[in-house]
C-alpha cells in the first residue's frame, strides 16, 4: 500500500468484510457513511476528520470527549460560550446531529492518522 | 468533439481506461471492483470530491482526477498577493499528496469531450476514460463577449481578469507596483452570480490597504453592476468610510460593456466611460466550457441544474455537477468552502449509489468567508444549509449563519487557518 491507511478503516474492513460474509449490507454501514458526512461539515476549518492541522488556531475535533463537545457546542448555540463564527454555525445544527458529531469525534480511532 | 470524433477512439477502454491501482490491496474488498470515479477539475470542488470517494470507500472505489495544471494554486488568499502580503508560492500546494496519502490516479490532462451515454471522456491528449460516475468540478469560464474588446485586451496581458489565481494574479500584482502614487486602480463587477460574491470588495479594499502605505495619493474605484454590494454590505462600506476614507469610491449600477486597452478606459451600459491607471475588468461567468460544451448549463445557458440531493444533473444520469457550475439554490454562493461541501455531498451519494444504498435524504452543508480588509483584519460571512426534501432545494437553517460585528484581527488568524485546513482537507 502506497498511500496512508485512513482513520477507521481497519476497523470498517474488517467490519464490513463480516457483513459481506454474513450477507446483505446492514445498516451500519449505511449510518456509518452519513455520520462522516455529517462530520465532514466541519473539516473544512477543523480539518480532515477533525484533525487541525499543526498549528492551526481551530480547535482539534479528533478524540474531543463526547460530553465536553456536546456542552460546548450547546454553549455556542446558547451564546453563553462568546465566539466569532462558531455561534452561528452552532445554530445550524440539531441537538440530535450535535449528539452524532459529538459520538462520531469521540471515536478513538478518528484521530489515529498523523 | 463531436460523435464521430469520440467514436475514432473506437470504444471505452483505452490507455488510461485500462490502468489499474497498482498497490492498492483493498480494491478488492466490498464494492464492484471495477467501479470508476472520474473527477474531471481539480479544484476546491474537484480535489475534495476525489479524495472523499476514496476515503467514505474505504479506498475501495477506483478515483482517476483529470486537471490540466500541475499543482493547486487557492483563489482565497490570492487578493493578498495582489496587496504584497503574500506570494503565489504561499497559495499553491501539490497535487501529489492525492495520489500518495490517498491513492487517487492525478492525471495531468484536459478532457475534451464526455459521451453521457457511453460513460467515457475524450483526453485533449487522445486517451479516454471509462466511468461509472462522473464529478464534474470545471469552476467558471470567463465570458469575454460579454466586454467587447476584453478579450483581446486581456490576451495582450493589458486588462487582467486575475479571477483565476495564477500567473495573472502575478501580472497584476506588478500592474499594481508600476502604478505612480496618485493613480487610480478600477475594478469591475458583473451581475450576481459570479465567483466569490465578496472576492471583488476584498480585493478593492487589500489593494486599498496597499496604497495606503505604498502609494498614499492613489485612489480605487469600485464599478459595480449591481445595485449595491452584494456580500456584507454594511461592514465593506463601514471600513470604506472609515479606514480608507478619500481613497475607496463605491460606485453601483456600473455594467461595463466595453473596453479601449490603449487609453485604459471602461465604457458602460448607461454611466459615463472611466479611465484608470490598472484596470481589473471581471466579465460576466458561465459553467466551465466542458459543462456547456457537454449541454449541462440547462439554466440560461450558463449553469447546470443538478437534482441538490446527489448533485446528479438533471440532464444527464451519473454526472454530478458541483462548485461553481451550478445553478445555485437559494443564499448559496459560489465560494471554495460551499465547492467543498457540494463535494463531500456527492462524494457520499456516489459512494452510497454504487454500494446500492440508499442515498442520504437530509446532507448538510456549511460555509464561511473570509474577507480581509487590510494585511491583518478581516470580516466574515458564515452559513449552514439544510436538504428541505418538500422542495427538493438547500436552504440555510433558519436562526443559523451571519457576519463580523466588526473586522478584527482574531479572525485573520482565524482566515489563515481555515486555507491551511481546507487546503489539507482537499489533497492531504
Amino acid at each position: 500500500m502506497k498511500f496512508a491507511r485512513p482513520a477507521l478503516s481497519r476497523d470498517l474492513l474488517v467490519l464490513t468484510a463480516a457483513l459481506l460474509a454474513s450477507g446483505p449490507v446492514l445498516a451500519q454501514d449505511v449510518a456509518a457513511l452519513r455520520a462522516r458526512s455529517l462530520a465532514a461539515t466541519c473539516a473544512q476549518c477543523h480539518g480532515t476528520d477533525g484533525r487541525a492541522p499543526p498549528g492551526s488556531a481551530m480547535a482539534t475535533l479528533a478524540n474531543m470527549p463526547a460530553a465536553y463537545m456536546t456542552e460546548q457546542m450547546k454553549a455556542f448555540k446558547s451564546g453563553t460560550r462568546p465566539g466569532t463564527v462558531m455561534q452561528q454555525i452552532a445554530k445550524g445544527y440539531s441537538d440530535a446531529q450535535i449528539a452524532q458529531l459529538a459520538a462520531y469525534f469521540a471515536q478513538p480511532s478518528v484521530g489515529s492518522q498523523p | 468533439m463531436n460523435r464521430r470524433d469520440l467514436l475514432k477512439f473506437g470504444g471505452a477502454v483505452s490507455g488510461l481506461g485500462s490502468v489499474g491501482l497498482a498497490g492498492c490491496a483493498m480494491t478488492s474488498v466490498g464494492a464492484p471492483d471495477s467501479a470508476r470515479v472520474l473527477v474531471v477539475g481539480g479544484g476546491y470542488g474537484g480535489a475534495t470530491a476525489a479524495k472523499y470517494v476514496r476515503m467514505l470507500s474505504e479506498y475501495k472505489i477506483d478515483v482517476v482526477l483529470v486537471e490540466p495544471e500541475s499543482a493547486f494554486v487557492s483563489c482565497p488568499i490570492s487578493n493578498l498577493v495582489l496587496a504584497g502580503g503574500r506570494s503565489l508560492s504561499d497559495i499553491t500546494r501539490p497535487y501529489d499528496t492525492l495520489r500518495s496519502m490517498h491513492g487517487v490516479r492525478v492525471v495531468r490532462d484536459t478532457v475534451a469531450g464526455i459521451d453521457p451515454v457511453k460513460r467515457v471522456a475524450v483526453l485533449a491528449s487522445g486517451g479516454s476514460v471509462r466511468y461509472d460516475k462522473l464529478v464534474l468540478s470545471p469552476g467558471v469560464e470567463m465570458m469575454w463577449d460579454g466586454v467587447a474588446g476584453l478579450r483581446e485586451a486581456n490576451e495582450q496581458g493589458r486588462i487582467l481578469q486575475a479571477w483565476k489565481a495564477g500567473p495573472e494574479t502575478v501580472a497584476l500584482r506588478r500592474q499594481l507596483e508600476a502604478m505612480p502614487d496618485g493613480g487610480t486602480f478600477a475594478i469591475t463587477i458583473p451581475v450576481a452570480p459570479y465567483r466569490c460574491p465578496p472576492g471583488p470588495y476584498e480585493r478593492a479594499t487589500v489593494i486599498a490597504g496597499y496604497f495606503k502605505t505604498a502609494k498614499p495619493k492613489s485612489k480605487v474605484l469600485i464599478l459595480d453592476a449591481n445595485e449595491d454590494v452584494t456580500s456584507k454590505p454594511a461592514l465593506f462600506k463601514k471600513v470604506w468610510a472609515e479606514s480608507y476614507k478619500g481613497m475607496v469610491e463605491y460606485r453601483p449600477q456600473h455594467r461595463a460593456t466595453a473596453v479601449d486597452a490603449a487609453t485604459r478606459t471602461v465604457k458602460f451600459e448607461i454611466q459615463d466611460d472611466v479611465r484608470a491607471d490598472v484596470l481589473n475588468v471581471l466579465p460576466p461567468m458561465r459553467a466551465g466550457a466542458i459543462a456547456v460544451q457537454t449541454g449541462l448549463a440547462t439554466s440560461n445557458a450558463r449553469w447546470c441544474n443538478v437534482n441538490y440531493l446527489n448533485f446528479e444533473s438533471t440532464v444527464a444520469a451519473h454526472i454530478h455537477v458541483i462548485g461553481d457550475s451550478i445553478q445555485i439554490a437559494p443564499a448559496m454562493p459560489k465560494s471554495a468552502h460551499m465547492a467543498s461541501s457540494h463535494a463531500k455531498v456527492a462524494a457520499a451519494a456516489i459512494v452510497a449509489e454504487l454500494n446500492g444504498w440508499e442515498v442520504n435524504p437530509q446532507p448538510m452543508l456549511s460555509n464561511t468567508c473570509y474577507s480581509f480588509v487590510d494585511d491583518q483584519r478581516v470580516i466574515h460571512v458564515a452559513s449552514v444549509h439544510e436538504y428541505v426534501a418538500a422542495e427538493k432545494t438547500f436552504k440555510t437553517v433558519p436562526g443559523s449563519g451571519g457576519v463580523s460585528a466588526a473586522p478584527n484581527e482574531l479572525e485573520g488568524a482565524l482566515a489563515m487557518s481555515w486555507a491551511r485546513s481546507i487546503w489539507a482537507d482537499a489533497l492531504a
